[in-house]
């Protein structure tokens, strides 16, 4: 297995800094905002656009994580449960902007679960998506509104996502793997 | 709204895996797998206070309750447990089955099996009755309680609830005395295995005829025979077991289980040992009371100490269903992992 750098860590930061001027454009201003990342790169991802924007706007918007393991559709197809990490919604979801951030899009049916969580907390006004890479091979209907980078990939290949906070370093990579893809869950 | 921040302690159980097909006692369980049950019953709690309190985990999995002895609580625990995962669940009550018509436990579960059972939950009167169910069923088998043998479940929301209430939610050292009917209880039997292996200073109280045969188990313990690193004491001296304990828990004097001459009477069972306010006071200021239930208020404990301050059998009952949901959870995930020799060897040497 060999790993082909695609992004550097200053390309990382600024997909973000763009992603966080996307995202204020699309709302016309900051009001009624709130950002999620999904457990457990898109918590940090979620963190840093947060900051971006409060750099440029001067505000801080209402930031939480979501674990989206009990709303698996694959428990029976996966060899052991996956760690749950834990939610964290510090705010009303009713009425709100919410716009998901996860590391990597792939099949769509982590968004999809995503999806479902959300609304068992209540109801937003909207639901958007934020991902710093879209690999392609969707299963669902589901498509990115803010992407750091389209990255045409096969099945075969794994999309690595490094972020400082959890992994040391700021990195995205992309390896071949002999495995079978199902076993290997990267984004989703 | 809802903060459900990931369990302090545990590190490095992340990569703990789940291998146990069955759950029968705790005595199979390793530390990290216990921790990993705590961790995942702090994320259950985490849906219990969540508006909806429900999520899609065991959707359309299929959970039968068979209760072959009268329970409330625990029936009505694991059910609730069951549904908030989204699981389709059937209880069977033995008493108006074809049980009464003489059909044998085996022929019930074969019966059940067939009828789409895939986690078994029961209760039986006779010790070991689910290892029996285990070698049968081909899915899972999560023990409610069998005979004078294990209660896994109440030991697991036992250790949980005494974690939340211990300072730093570490029980290593801390003193746990569980006071009354010894002899007859899967709740002690199965709360000796995982507190000891929490590490706590544990104590087993009661008059010396419901104490029979546990300080023979005591004294190969501490020889180090058995898993865990702590040992126990067992003693007929109350005042010495409540001194300076951290947590005390009552256990029911089992009416239903007495054979004559092992108690001169109720009346001088609660005279000698019954937990009252006289004697909780020998206790740490801050100590914890627990009762598994069914109380005899009265008997085991006076009613002015279930309800004070101190008491946390209400959350006990609470946690139960947390504790509930992570282990159907763990389970029913198990199969993929569950390696029909390693389950079965375990099988063959428990019984």
């Amino acid at each position: 297995m060999t790993d082909r750098q695609i992004m550097t860590g200053d390309e990382i930061r600024r997909a973000i800094i763009r992603i966080s001027h996307e995202i204020v454009e699309k709302q016309a201003g900051t009001k009624g905002l709130a950002l999620v990342g999904i457990q457990r790169r898109g918590v940090p991802l979620a963190k840093r656009v947060a900051d971006a924007i409060e750099e440029h706007e001067g505000v801080r918007l209402p930031t939480g994580a979501l674990d989206i393991t009990f709303y698996r559709d694959d428990l029976s197809l996966v060899a052991q449960q996956p760690i749950v990490k834990g939610t964290d919604l510090p705010f009303d979801l009713n009425g709100t902007t919410i716009v998901l951030v996860d590391d990597v899009l792939y099949t769509g049916r982590t968004i999809r679960c995503a999806m479902d969580a959300l609304i068992d907390f209540g109801r937003p006004r909207a639901i958007r998506l934020a991902v710093l890479i879209d690999r392609g091979h969707r299963e669902l209907p589901i498509r990115a509104d803010h992407v750091g980078k389209n990255v045409p990939t096969s099945r075969e290949e794994i999309v690595h996502v490094h972020v400082a906070e959890i992994d040391g370093s700021d990195e995205v990579s992309i390896a071949r793997e002999l495995r079978a893809p199902d076993t290997t869950v990267v984004g989703g | 709204m809802t903060t459900v921040a990931p369990a302090a302690s545990g590190a490095g159980t992340d990569a703990v895996a789940w291998h146990h097909r069955h759950l029968i006692d705790v005595d199979v369980l390793t530390w990290p797998e216990i921790e990993l049950i705590m961790r995942t019953t702090e994320q259950m709690k985490g849906i219990l206070a969540r508006p909806i309190r429900k999520v899609p985990a065991l959707n359309g999995r299929r959970v039968t309750t068979l209760f072959y002895e009268a329970s409330t609580r625990t029936r009505v625990s694991f059910e609730s447990a069951a549904r908030n995962l989204s699981a389709d669940v059937v209880s069977v009550a033995p008493a108006t089955s074809s049980v009464t018509k003489g059909e044998s436990l085996v022929d019930t579960i074969r019966t059940l099996e067939a009828l789409g059972a895939e986690i078994l939950v029961m209760r039986h009167s006779v010790s070991g009755a689910p290892y029996l169910a285990a070698e049968i069923f081909s899915g899972h088998v999560l023990n409610g309680g069998d005979g004078w043998h294990a209660h896994p479940t109440q030991a697991l929301l036992d250790l949980y609830t005494m974690r939340e209430n211990v300072p730093g939610g570490d029980l290593r050292g801390k003193k746990v005395a569980i006071v009354g009917d010894i002899l007859h209880s899967r709740v002690a039997r199965s709360n000796i295995w995982s507190l000891t292996a929490a590490g706590a200073d544990l104590w087993l109280c009661g008059p010396a005829t419901l104490l029979r045969g546990f300080d023979r188990w005591a004294s190969a313990w501490s020889g180090g025979a058995v898993p865990g690193h702590g040992k126990f004491n067992v003693t007929s001296d109350i005042d010495a077991a409540l001194r300076d304990a951290d947590v005390v828990m009552g256990l029911r004097i089992q009416r239903e289980r007495m054979q004559g001459g092992l108690l001169p009477s109720l009346r001088e069972y609660a005279a000698m040992y019954q937990l009252n306010a006289e004697r909780i006071s020998l206790a740490r200021p801050e100590a914890i009371v627990m009762h598994p239930g069914p109380m005899n208020e009265g008997v085991e404990i006076a009613p002015d100490i279930a309800i004070s301050g101190r008491s946390v059998i209400l959350d006990q009952v609470s946690n139960g269903v947390a504790v509930r949901m992570a282990l159907l959870y763990l389970l029913a995930g198990s199969h993929e992992a569950a390696q029909p020799g390693h389950e079965g060897a375990h099988i063959e040497t428990a019984r």
